[in-house]
């Protein structure tokens, strides 16, 4: 957006579709990473990462601790029990406590909708947040922007990626489907792709995210809940609003199921979560009228049975363990440029990503062994040496 | 009417000195508006003409280019005190009421404990015999303010109180609302409600809009109040009780109030300075600072309240000053407290906002209007004064980011006289104050006033307020119009800005 330097990531809008191209970009750097025999760089050495979940989380917790050690960061963990906030301190002064130990970036997710942007104004340390009450999930708009991206790159929904291929013709002329990298900036990736995001809207950050990206992207969204389960006003959303699957389920390329969220009342308003189903679930005969190509995903954690029956979690058009394995690339991309770039990531330049590109193929960033240290000295490689002057100035 | 002095009018300390004389000011009150100089004697006005000469020893008061108006009077302020000092105390709340230009303020009666017995009204009253400004202790309708039964009225009614309210927790039971209303007839007294339907607001935190649906907060509807608002009216027609509806902000309760005067039923209304000058639109960086009950709604709703001053069917503007210590405010969004302070801000917000950019008289003084005007601004055809619009922003309906003042459109804005009585002789009618406070400014009359620079410029600071709390939305705000100088009963509590103790 306006501002060229990324501090932190708050809201997916802080990130214009160049700079989820970025993110995605360097997400392919890190998931070549990955697959290594020892998955490990030593990018973010001597930093910190802190995880402060004041929420129930279990991929994205576990895939920011991943990502953070598979770059090499120490992390420190916070949890919703056993700190000090049980004892009556505030999240502030809990935040500036993890800056005074030393944490460079903050990794936080809480039940109530702002809370990062407000511990970003409490604090010099870097913001990411990960899941705030019904607002965002950023990050996880990024996975499912990338998993997406990862598909169209195969060849989908033009080619057989699933065992099913498209029948229609009605896509563009994307059937080259060149990587992001290659990508002119004004081919949007996801141009022409339909995504129908099912289920209770309103108390999702995910859904708010990912609408927002996915038509960053250039796809279509279309909203698809009944009224009670819908936000108010739409007036800020990017998107279209149907009440009956049924009726707009033959034109997805994707259909993003969410869960219905009954911790944050989402359970009050249908009367049953059999009538949820009914309405809104993935069933075998709800699958027989989405086309052939299309693709079925869930941010997580899936009840099965309520919002998709069993089977078909697993059925090869699901990309519901791609966009978790997506995970861990994705944050570690979110985490190099928070904390490698110095300042945070340009985004109007693409300085980070070629030096993370230089590091991976000059071999500099080989797999973590005993000589790192001996490599890592040299005068590319964002060092403990080479942050800390920058550390001391802040 | 009786006239109800309370005792703490009779002050042992802090004498006023005996003569002050208020040279060079316009006069606007309910009677209309004139070029006078003031001389107060003691308590009381003892003149009010052209050209005074000062006495020997008398004090004056310079009121060149200002308006010299009954002192202002609140209808709803939350004091703190007995029971929450950290967040403000009637010291501290009386002096910001003085530097505001008020010199009564109605005490909002959630304290700890309660102003739901005769005890605690004695109590508020007797911590404030020393105060800067008249509290008026507002009581509660139910016992503990907990809705379940009614409180001791007749006994507080007794002492004076003539507002009752369970402000802050909103009378939910229709039936014990008929209860009140029936009881108030026999009493003679006001019920005020905060009209919310907490079914309806089911745990809402900000309006129910295009923001609280960006933001991801849980919304409070617009119909959570109007269907108080509706609810209460048709109990005050059924009863005949008088019925006050506290904080108004949306364009439906405007609605049903123009349709309830029509009707006659005995209803007024107030509406607070942040509801006519601020949006929904000011929650984009979820400052809890923002976070107050009723929500700050949308752009319609806020135009339909200037439209409600403007046409006169809202009678008051009141701050439900609410202070908040940082501790209660720099919290997550759904732990922080409701509510901001008001009283120091809410005349120069009210200016700001409704105020007609031109000042009768003020041409015949022997000033240069021109000295008043400020940069950017342009002069109306009879050299008016015209605001200018680097202050106000907002005016376009788009969703605008941000906290911005929302400056009424020039066919709502408002003259002095009627802007005044919106925030002293009406509501001193309302919490029968009248004529002690907001009477006509004539010999004989108790010496409550104040004096506005309506033109002088001045940016909010939070700290520099006099507050013990900080929780101001108009912190870094420029806004316009300054009391210059406040008399309470004679005594000038604040002269040239500066509170005198």
């Amino acid at each position: 957006m306006s501002d060229p330097f990324l501090h932190n990531l708050l809201s997916i809008e802080d990130l214009g579709e160049e700079g989820i191209a970025k993110v995605i970009a360097l997400a392919d750097v890190f998931a070549e990473v990955n697959k290594r025999a020892i998955p490990k760089v030593p990018a973010l050495r001597g930093k910190t990462v802190a995880l402060a979940f004041f929420e129930d989380s279990t991929r994205t917790r576990l895939s920011f601790e991943t990502a953070a050690r598979r770059l090499s960061a120490d992390t420190i963990t916070l949890g919703k029990t056993g700190s000090s906030l049980n004892k009556g301190e505030s999240i502030r002064d809990t935040v500036r406590t993890l800056e005074a130990i030393g944490a460079d970036c903050l990794v936080i997710r809480h039940p109530c909708a702002g809370v990062p942007e407000q511990v970003a104004r409490w604090t010099n340390i870097s913001v990411v947040n990960a899941g705030d009450g019904w607002h965002e999930h950023p990050t996880q708009a990024l996975i499912d922007c990338y998993t997406l991206v990862n598909m169209r790159r195969l060849g989908w929904p033009e080619e057989d990626v699933t065992g099913n291929s498209r029948t229609s013709e009605s896509l563009g002329s994307q059937g080259e489907s060149p990587s992001p990298r290659e990508h002119a900036p004004e081919e949007l990736p996801l141009r022409g792709i339909k995504i129908g995001i099912v289920g209770d809207i309103k108390h999702s950050r995910v859904a708010r995210s990912d609408s927002i990206a996915f038509s960053r992207l250039g796809a279509q969204v279309v909203l698809v809940s009944t009224p009670p389960l819908l936000p108010t006003s739409l007036s800020f959303w990017p998107v279209e609003v149907v009440h009956d699957l049924d009726s707009v389920i033959g034109d997805l390329d994707v259909l993003y199921l969410l869960r219905i969220q009954t911790e944050r009342g989402g359970g009050r308003v249908i009367p049953t979560l059999r009538e949820y189903s009914l309405l809104y679930a993935l069933n075998s005969s709800r699958r027989a009228l989405l086309p052939r190509h299309a693709l079925i995903m869930h941010p997580g954690p899936v009840n099965r049975g309520v919002e998709v029956s069993y089977d078909l979690v697993d059925a090869p058009s699901s990309l519901v363990l791609k966009q978790v394995a997506n995970g861990v690339p994705i944050r570690m991309a979110v985490l190099y440029m928070l904390l490698a770039a110095s300042g945070g990531l340009q985004l109007d330049s693409d300085a980070s990503l070629s030096t993370a590109m230089t590091h991976v193929e000059t071999g500099e960033w080989m797999a973590y062994s005993e000589d790192t240290e001996h490599r890592s000295s040299g005068s590319s490689t964002p060092s403990v040496s080479g942050q800390a002057g920058e550390r001391a100035g802040v | 009417m009786v006239l109800r002095l309370p005792l703490f009018l009779v002050r042992q300390v802090n004498e006023p000195v005996s003569e002050v004389l208020i040279r060079g000011g316009t006069v606007v009150d309910s009677t209309g508006t004139k070029r006078a100089d003031v001389l107060i004697s003691g308590r009381r006005v003892s003149a009010v003409e052209e050209g005074i000469l000062p006495p020997k020893g008398v004090l004056v008061l310079e009121a060149d280019g200002c308006i010299v108006s009954p002192g202002l009077v609140d209808l709803h302020a939350h004091l703190r005190e007995p029971g929450m000092e950290e967040a403000e105390s009637i010291e501290t709340a009386t002096r910001q009421a003085a530097l505001g230009g008020y010199t009564a303020v109605v005490a909002m009666p959630n304290t700890n404990p309660p102003i739901d017995s005769a005890a605690v009204v004695r109590e508020v009253r007797e911590i404030a015999k020393h105060a800067m400004a008249e509290v008026v202790p507002a009581g509660a309708i139910t016992h503990a303010r907990a809705g379940e039964r009614l409180a001791p009225m007749a006994e507080m009614a007794k002492l004076g109180v003539t507002m009752f309210t369970d402000d802050g927790d909103p009378l939910q039971d229709p039936q014990l609302m008929r209860l009140a209303l029936e009881y108030s007839v026999g009493l003679g007294v006001t019920i005020a409600q905060h009209c919310e339907d907490r079914f309806l607001a089911n745990g809402g935190l900000v309006h129910e809009g295009a923001w609280s649906s960006k933001l991801g907060l849980p919304g409070v509807p617009s119909v959570a109040e109007e269907t108080m608002v509706s609810r209460d009216i048709l109990l005050a027609k059924v009863t005949g009780g008088r019925l006050h509806l506290l904080h108004l902000s949306t364009a439906g309760s405007i609605d049903l109030l123009v349709k309830a005067k029509k009707e006659g039923v005995t209803v007024s209304a107030e509406v607070t300075p942040h509801h006519i000058s601020l949006t929904d639109a000011s929650l984009v960086g979820y400052d809890p600072v923002f976070k107050v009950n009723p929500p700050l709604r949308d752009r319609r709703d806020v135009v339909a309240l200037h439209q409600g001053l403007s046409s006169s069917v809202i009678d008051a503007i009141a701050t439900d000053h609410a202070p908040h210590p940082p501790e209660s405010k720099e919290v997550p969004f759904d732990q922080a407290a409701w509510g901001m302070i008001g009283l120091q801000t809410a005349l120069a917000v009210a200016l700001t906002v409704m105020g007609k950019k031109e000042l009768p008289h003020v041409k015949d003084a022997a000033i240069d209007p021109s000295s008043f005007r400020s940069p950017g601004s342009s002069t109306g055809a009879g050299g008016d004064l015209v605001i200018s619009s680097n202050v106000i922003g907002g005016q376009s309906v788009s969703p605008t980011r941000g906290a911005q003042i929302q400056v009424a459109s020039p066919e709502q804005q408002l003259s002095f006289p009627e802007l005044l009585s919106l925030m002293s002789w009406k509501p001193a009618r309302i919490a029968r104050l009248f004529p002690r406070h907001g009477g006509p400014v004539e010999r004989g009359a108790w010496a409550n006033l104040c004096v506005i620079d309506p033109y002088a410029k001045w940016t909010v600071e939070a700290n520099d307020l006099a507050s013990k709390s900080r929780n101001t939305p108009f912190n870094g705000m420029e806004l316009m119009g300054k009391v210059r100088h406040t008399l309470f009963m004679g005594d000038p509590v604040v002269i040239d800005g500066i509170a005198q103790r």
